[in-house]
């Protein structure tokens, strides 16, 4: 079966005064129905842009979108007129963002709010959007919806306001649903409720998600394939079992070194990956994690690394990725951690 | 499950739900005792023009413009005083050179002035948010361009436009005149409330809310009325109380000058204007409308400035 959403040889920049952020650079990757799909990586890495350009909302100027195919259902995204986007927005493709503190309206009811979203897609009436505002405010576990409905958002912990979030995002059924950082900004406790709430519902509707995030932890959990992306450009993807056991990619496995593990007694200073992001509008000739790489040669300074396929599912971005994968040792996650000690860790 | 955030229940004071920010602003309102009085003396002015001039025609039979027929009342007399000087409640601000009483000209003046101040900064309020909210939703060169056709209005002595605009197109009858000058000082005052409301839009366009809407496929048209412009009511409402009085400080010095409201219809102003050439003989003609309009430019201020403190997004609780 064709892929839901098929992103090809994506490419966003940003222009700045005299120099062009390659903020995205040649980003490809499938998405089936149903699945869910982890994107990791720092800050600036463009893993935010990437979905912005998914939506088309990437802020332009300065942002344009260079190059590449964003097949959704069998359509380009990035061809469609304007108005049929806007009805593949929020009905087809929903989004949840990272501060669910400013991602409401202050001045709006969250039951308008919730009601603006069905009756532009699905022509509800005042009354049905109401009712269908109270379901899904039950569906997200908001207690008390009824009353609730009708207050303003500044009456809602953040943790409410996030499934608020959802239940505008989940609304109208959408195909894809993506979930950029929906957890960063809560606490701890928060975070696993929302998350365990995004992976139920997905459960219930067969909806595809992809979710964003620089959280190892986060999506350790939930997906079924993560994308490790540095500098714009995607250095690893596998599936997501596979990514914890044989990291292929220094960088990913600086990642995994970097999560605390909880059962760790030795008090050695948790692993930390030296250096910063480079900036992506003045990127080296080669790896552009070569400098940041305890592993680089000279050609890595050189050359820029290949996407090497090592398994039917897994790629990486590097020189010397087919030894990484061989060894299968560069003892990615601490000793004792493996994926499902993750996934009890989010249950 | 989440917790549900109570809030401890002290007796009476159940948490309502669905508590809006403006409630918020009125309770911090309520605090501010000037602005309370201000309120108050605006309310009793506002009334006193909209049915004060019915209740004297009911009790004196004077009207703004009735002049008495006897030719020993066509005279100025003081407030407070009868024909033969001795006490009387007919002419409590006194009468003009024609014997008109001079309350009724005033409330008569008020509900001019006011609608003068209000209709004005309605005009320059609706002009101000469409072309502030237009410039700046779509940024770029569309805001570049509108603004520096603000910034070129800017540069044009109002004033000058305004004259040559009512003395160009007015004078066919008191009415036309009078519409004439509500276009005219709303088209002059928008420029700031552009400015005010294109500050406001841009800094709100970054904000997630606003994103959230595009990705919910919200039209462009939608954002800016429902999610954008309620955003800067704020500010809007703060600038527009301020308008309103010194609109109709510019209405009373056009009038004065005689450009403004005609005669027989009253403005402060143009009363005032009256007055001042009998100054030294009839003091009461000018100080009577002056001080009406003194006292309604104050409260007007003074809730400005309440209104200001009330809805200051920095006192704002998140």
């Amino acid at each position: 079966m064709a892929p839901l959403l098929s992103v090809r040889d994506l490419r966003t920049w940003f222009d700045e005064e005299h120099l062009t952020a390659k903020a995205v650079d040649g980003v490809s990757f499938d998405l089936g129905r149903g699945e869910t799909l982890g994107i990791v990586g720092e800050s600036g890495s463009g893993k935010s842009v990437t979905n912005l350009s998914i939506m088309r909302l990437v802020p332009s100027p300065p942002g344009r979108v260079v190059s590449g195919e964003i097949v959704f259902d069998g359509r380009d995204l990035l061809t469609l007129p304007a108005e049929e986007m806007r009805h593949i927005r929020g009905r087809r493709i929903a989004m949840i963002f990272q501060d669910p503190m400013t991602s409401l309206n202050p001045f709006m009811r969250v039951s308008q709010q919730l009601m603006e979203v069905t009756r532009l897609h699905l022509g509800h009436s005042r009354s049905e959007a109401h009712e269908h505002a109270v379901h899904m405010l039950e569906t997200v576990g908001i207690p008390d919806a009824r009353r609730r409905v009708d207050g303003y958002p500044h009456e809602f912990s953040g943790g409410m306001r996030q499934r608020v979030m959802i239940a505008m995002a989940l609304s109208c059924k959408p195909e894809l649903l993506i979930a950029d950082e929906p957890t960063t900004a809560l606490d701890v406790t928060i975070q696993a409720q929302i998350l365990e709430l995004i992976k139920t519902l997905k459960q219930d509707t067969g909806t595809s998600v992809i979710m964003i995030t620089h959280d190892l932890g986060v999506v350790a959990g939930m997906t079924d394939r993560i994308l490790v992306m540095y500098a714009g450009r995607i250095v690893e993807s596998a599936p997501t079992s596979e990514l914890f056991e044989r990291p292929s990619n220094p960088y990913t496995a600086g990642l995994l070194r970097s999560v605390p593990d909880p059962t760790d007694d030795s008090h050695a200073p948790l692993y930390q990956i030296p250096g910063l992001p480079p900036d992506v509008a003045r990127l080296p000739p080669g790896c552009p994690f070569a400098p940041r790489c305890a592993r680089a040669e000279t050609i890595c300074r050189e050359q820029f690394p290949p996407f090497v396929q090592l398994a039917p599912q897994h790629h990486s971005l590097c020189h010397f990725a087919v030894e990484l994968y061989e060894s299968g040792t560069i003892a990615a996650a601490p000793a004792g951690r493996t994926p499902s000690d993750d996934d009890a860790e989010n249950q | 499950m989440e917790k549900v955030t109570i809030v401890p229940e002290v007796a009476g004071t159940e948490p309502v739900v669905g508590t809006s920010l403006w409630r918020d602003a009125y309770k911090r309102l309520k605090k501010n005792r000037l602005a309370v009085l201000g309120f108050m003396v605006v309310c009793i002015i506002v009334l006193a023009s909209a049915v004060g001039p019915w209740i004297i025609q009911q009790t004196t039979g004077y009207t703004y413009d009735y002049i008495p027929t006897d030719p020993a009342l066509v005279t100025s007399q003081p407030p407070f005083t009868a024909p033969d000087g001795s006490f009387a409640w007919t002419h409590p601000m006194g009468t003009d050179d024609a014997g008109r009483d001079i309350l009724a000209r005033v409330l008569l003046g008020g509900r001019i002035s006011l609608m003068v101040g209000v209709i004005s900064t309605l005009v320059s309020l609706i002009i101000g948010i469409a072309v502030g909210a237009t410039a700046g939703y779509l940024g770029g060169r569309v805001d570049e361009a509108i603004m520096r056709f603000v910034d070129v209005l800017y540069s044009i002595p109002y004033m000058m436009v305004v004259i040559v605009l009512l003395a160009f197109f007015g004078g066919r009858s008191p009415i036309s005149q009078l519409f004439l000058l509500f276009i005219a000082l709303g088209a002059v005052s928008w420029l700031t409330m552009a400015r005010i409301v294109r500050g406001q839009v841009m800094s709100l366009k970054s904000q997630e809310f606003i994103l959230a809407a595009r990705a919910t496929g919200v039209p462009a048209a939608r954002i800016i009325l429902r999610h954008l412009v309620p955003n800067t009511l704020g500010p809007v409402i703060v600038y527009a109380t301020l308008t309103i009085p010194s609109v109709m400080l510019l209405e009373s010095f056009l009038s004065f000058l005689g450009l403004g409201v005609q005669a027989p219809l009253a403005s402060w102003g143009s009363l005032s204007a009256d007055g001042i050439q009998n100054i030294a003989v009839f003091p009461w003609q000018l100080i009577c409308p002056g001080l009406t309009m003194a006292v309604t430019l104050f409260s007007l201020n003074f809730l400005g400035d309440g209104l200001r403190d009330a809805l200051d997004p920095q006192m704002r609780k998140g």
